[in-house]
């Protein structure tokens, strides 16, 4: 019954974020430093982890062709659909549904035990709005940092093999351009979008409607944590079998 | 002024203000008194639309609150100012953001014009030197003036109060009871204050409302509450030794 009531709730919040705007000359700036905080901040990690995955998922290629009738340029085939399909858009958004998404709960939640917002609402200000829709539009800038993991990914799977010597560079490159589909690419930011959506909204819920003190605001970051993951995971498949299937 | 009639509200089956009238008058500090768990809290985010009431009504100058729309609500929120218990500054400004923030919400100043009205509120509390310090480099004080200073800069009608001198000094409570009363005398508001403070009571009370178990128990001002022979009223005021011996010079000096 509670998830079902906050299903709802999270529906509401959406809505309710949307009415009465701030005024564009504060939400403006709300936006520029969300973006900093959420996107700028992100680049680091994201960057770091797509580079050593991409690596790691050319070595484990490699080592698993043994068979002399499969061609070398395959390596670069599977790493180029792995990052580009799957651990771009996906697997870096639950790493940033723990960066990103605790980081939103832990500062919205700290302000409502502050009675930040509710200093907000007495003001007269929307405070979803105020709160909620600049991380939101922030976070539809998400897919450039994806962008850049996948770049990052491919490179860090042709740095491991040029190095380790798993297979020529002509072959990472001739795999890497082999059946290059340009949908895949389509639905890897689709999903990024929505992706994004989700990293933004359900933190943000809650960490808006937590209830209590410091000791809430740590197990409704751990909570939004939870969820954010498992939400991604299930639209993961919902549109992959909708778009690819 | 603030008429409130008949207030009821519940928490499930907690019955928490149980039919509470009462008026609050322009240019006058009105304190909500009573001891934890009375209602003063619940009452306060009553008037100020934050819970939403079971019965009775709210009228501010003729204006029922729950008859407004939610667009005239949040106008009306913009004439309210509020001076939080903890403060409730935001921690990511300056002390002069915070101040200007209501400015920048409601107004079309020009980025001085808003730094020059919150740099005079900010004088007017107390606070020349303080401008760009963040709300975690300021004394407990310091913060209930920030609070004060936001409270007021856009001229509110309205200004409540929710327990602002708790957590400090005695010579530190007093100024800032000073303060909300120059400043209700000065702008013509309507002030709430929400406390339990005693000393405030003595000093700041022109009108004092008395909740107990959610109902209002009595009402008066810091000269009748001395004579008024309510046990409950009597029992919380003069609870200590200090104002009991108060309480009774006070009335052996006027005759009574």
């Amino acid at each position: 019954m509670t998830s079902i009531e906050n299903i709802g709730k999270y529906f509401l919040m959406i809505a309710e974020m949307f009415r009465k705007p701030t005024k564009w000359s504060v939400m403006k700036n709300l936006i520029f430093k969300d973006i900093n905080d959420l996107i700028i901040g992100s680049l680091g990690i994201v960057a770091f982890i797509s580079f050593f995955v991409g690596g790691v998922i050319t070595i484990q290629t490699a080592l698993n062709i043994s068979n002399p009738l499969i061609p070398k340029y395959l390596v670069g085939f599977a790493t180029r659909q792995s990052v580009i399909l799957e651990f771009a858009p996906t697997f870096t958004s639950i790493i940033m549904a723990g960066k990103v998404g605790s980081f939103i709960t832990s500062s919205i939640g700290t302000m409502r035990v502050t009675e930040q917002i509710d200093a907000l609402e007495v003001m007269g200000i929307n405070s979803l709005n105020y709160l909620v829709f600049p991380k939101t539009v922030a976070l539809m800038f998400y897919p450039f940092a994806i962008a850049i993991g996948m770049f990052l990914g491919v490179l860090g799977g042709m740095a491991a093999c040029v190095f380790g010597g798993y297979t020529t560079l002509e072959d990472y490159i001739l795999g890497i351009q082999t059946d290059f589909e340009g949908f895949h690419m389509t639905y890897s930011f689709i999903k990024t979008f929505v992706f994004a959506f989700v990293l933004a909204t359900i933190p943000s819920f809650h960490g808006y409607y937590m209830k209590g003190g410091a000791l809430e605001v740590g197990k409704a970051s751990t909570t939004a944590f939870v969820w954010t993951s498992v939400v991604i995971i299930l639209l993961n498949y919902i549109l992959t079998d909708l778009l690819l299937g | 002024m603030i008429v409130v009639e008949n207030l009821h509200k519940s928490f499930g089956d907690v019955h928490v203000l149980k039919g509470i009238s009462t008026t609050f008058d322009k240019g006058m500090t009105n304190l909500i008194i009573g001891a934890s768990g009375s209602g003063k809290t619940v009452f306060i985010k009553c008037l100020l639309g934050l819970f939403q009431y079971d019965e009775g009504t709210i009228s501010y100058d003729g204006k029922v609150f729950s008859e407004l729309s939610r667009n005239e609500r949040r106008n009306l929120r913009s004439e309210i100012g509020m001076v939080f218990q903890g403060g409730a500054l935001f921690d990511s400004m300056t002390i002069l953001e915070n101040v200007m923030f209501p400015l920048q919400m409601f107004t079309k100043m020009s980025n001085s014009e808003m730094e020059d009205r919150a740099d005079f509120v900010l004088k007017r509390v107390n606070l020349p030197d303080a401008h760009y310090k963040m709300p975690s480099e300021a004394s407990g004080g310091m913060q209930k003036r920030v609070a004060i200073a936001r409270g007021i800069v856009n001229n509110p009608k309205y200004l409540f109060c929710d327990e602002p001198n708790s957590g400090l000094d005695p010579n530190t409570a007093i100024v800032i009871d000073n303060l909300i009363q120059e400043i209700t005398d000065e702008y013509q508001m309507v002030t709430v204050i929400n406390s339990h403070d005693m000393n405030s009571v003595m000093e700041i009370g022109e009108k004092i409302v008395f909740l107990k178990n959610g109902n209002k128990e009595w009402e008066g001002s810091k000269d009748t509450i001395f004579q008024t022979n309510n046990d409950a009223v009597t029992d919380f005021v003069y609870s200590s030794e200090l104002f009991k011996k108060v309480r009774k010079m006070y009335l052996d000096e006027n005759g009574n």
